[in-house]
Parts: C-alpha cells; sequence; structure tokens
C-alpha cells in the first residue's frame, strides 16, 4: 500500500456485524466484502482523507459492528 | 386565527405525512433485507428512510401547528403533544397524536444512535409497527377528507404497500433462517 497514513485503523466485531454490508459501499478504498458479504478489512492506520468517509461508514454501520481504533 | 386555508393546510400537510411515513417505513422494512442495486446502493436507501423520516416530522409539526392556530377546532399547543386530552375528536385526534409522540421518540433515539445503547435503540424502534398504523387510523378515521374516494384510496394503497413489505420481510426471514434480518 502506498498511501499510508497515520490515523485511525478500522475494526469490527466479528459477533455482531450482520453482513449488512454498508461499510464496503461507504468505504471501498478500506473495505472488501467475502463471499458472505462479511468485510474484509484493511487493518492499516487510516489516510488523513480518508477519515471522514471512515467515519461514516462506522456512524451508518446499521448495527454499530465496525468502528474506529486510535493508532498508539 | 380562521378560515378555509388553514383547514386546507391541515388535510394537505397530514395526507403529504401519510405518505411520507408510508415511504418512511417502507425504506425501513426493505433495509434490512439487503435490497440495493448499483444505482441506489443500501447506503443510499438508508439515507433516504433517515432523511424522509426527518422530512415527515416535520411536515408533521406544520399538520398540528396549523390546527392549534386555526381557531375553529378548539386544539391547544399541548393538546398537540398529549394524546386524548383535546376537546376535538378526542379519538381520532389522540391517535394522531399518540403516533406523533412514537415518531418523536424514534427520530431523536435513532439521531442519538451511536450514544445510546444499540439494544434500546432497536427495541425501540419496532414501535413504529405501532406509529404507522395508529397514523393510518388517525387519518381514516378523523381525516374530514377520509370518506372521499381518493383519500380512501391512498390509504388502501399505503396500507397494502406496508402488508406487502412486511411480508417480503417475514418471508426473507424464514429463508435466510438463523440470520438475522
Ligand atoms: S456495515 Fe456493519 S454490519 Fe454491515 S458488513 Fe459492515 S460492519 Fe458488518
Amino acid at each position: 500500500m502506498s498511501r499510508r497514513g497515520t490515523g485511525p485503523r478500522l475494526a469490527v466485531n466479528p459477533i455482531t456485524c450482520l453482513a449488512h454490508g454498508m461499510c464496503a459501499e461507504l468505504l471501498p478504498e478500506y473495505v472488501k466484502l467475502d463471499e458472505w458479504g462479511y468485510p474484509i478489512l484493511n487493518g492499516d492506520p487510516l489516510p488523513p482523507d480518508l477519515v471522514a468517509h471512515a467515519k461514516r461508514a462506522v456512524a451508518d454501520c446499521p448495527t454499530l459492528a465496525l468502528r474506529l481504533d486510535p493508532t498508539s | 386565527m380562521n378560515g378555509p386555508i388553514l383547514w386546507y393546510a391541515a388535510r394537505s400537510t397530514g395526507i403529504v405525512s401519510l405518505l411520507l411515513l408510508t415511504g418512511t417505513v417502507l425504506l425501513g422494512v426493505l433495509g434490512p433485507l439487503r435490497v440495493g442495486s448499483p444505482a441506489w446502493p443500501r447506503f443510499a436507501l438508508a439515507g433516504l428512510h433517515r432523511n424522509i423520516s426527518l422530512l415527515t416530522l416535520a411536515v408533521l409539526g406544520v399538520h398540528a401547528a396549523t390546527v392549534v392556530v386555526d381557531s375553529y377546532v378548539p386544539f391547544r399547543p399541548v393538546d398537540a403533544f398529549v394524546p386524548f386530552l383535546g376537546a376535538y375528536q378526542p379519538l381520532w385526534t389522540g391517535l394522531g397524536v399518540a403516533a406523533f409522540d412514537v415518531l418523536i421518540a424514534l427520530v431523536v433515539t435513532s439521531l442519538l444512535r451511536q450514544r445510546i445503547n444499540l439494544r434500546l435503540w432497536r427495541s425501540l424502534h419496532w414501535l413504529a409497527y405501532l406509529c404507522w398504523p395508529l397514523s393510518l387510523i388517525h387519518a381514516l378515521g378523523g381525516g374530514t377528507d377520509a370518506a372521499g374516494s381518493w383519500p380512501l384510496l391512498l390509504g388502501v394503497l399505503c396500507a397494502l404497500a406496508v402488508l406487502a413489505a412486511v411480508i417480503w420481510r417475514i418471508a426473507a426471514r424464514r429463508r435466510l433462517a438463523g440470520r438475522v434480518v
């Protein structure tokens, strides 16, 4: 990945995620879906220009399974 | 204030909010079924669900305000929020006011969804299935147009649409047994 960032990292709670797939629509740069519709996240720190999109994906997840963890 | 303009405004905002609320409910019922297409992705449908619900609330605010302002009906500001208190058609109006209160609760908890317990939000959100029929009964029973043919037809169409969506959702849940939809 050439676009390394220092921002927060995406994480998903695999228990509460119900494969709504909304996150992959809102942040395709960092979220792909597996064949069952569950997200495969890129766990690298987000570049600054994607943080706002990531926040939107987190807020719009129907089960609030997606979160942003600060990079320590 | 008095006069037919207010009465027209109350009726038209009532009908429009019933249509908007029906649209909100349809999008809400179908949302978890993962309907969507490249042109209408799910996040757009979810955004539409939210925005139409906000619009519904705004139009309902005008609906209630016109009835309060219209001195022809004895309807005080407090009657717009506390059901079954007013002197004007207490049953039909009260049902509408109850639905209004439920809708306010649904919108507020949804706007705060990230800050409150998700289980609480979800259980409260089932009240949408109470809010919408209350509104429909309020419209058909209390609406002074309801006996007319097209408002009645509109109500029946709204009911059929929501019924079809709910049946679709129940059928989909059976198919995906075990997965919560
Ligand atoms: S939007 Fe939420 S529920 Fe849907 S796939 Fe992403 S993390 Fe899972």
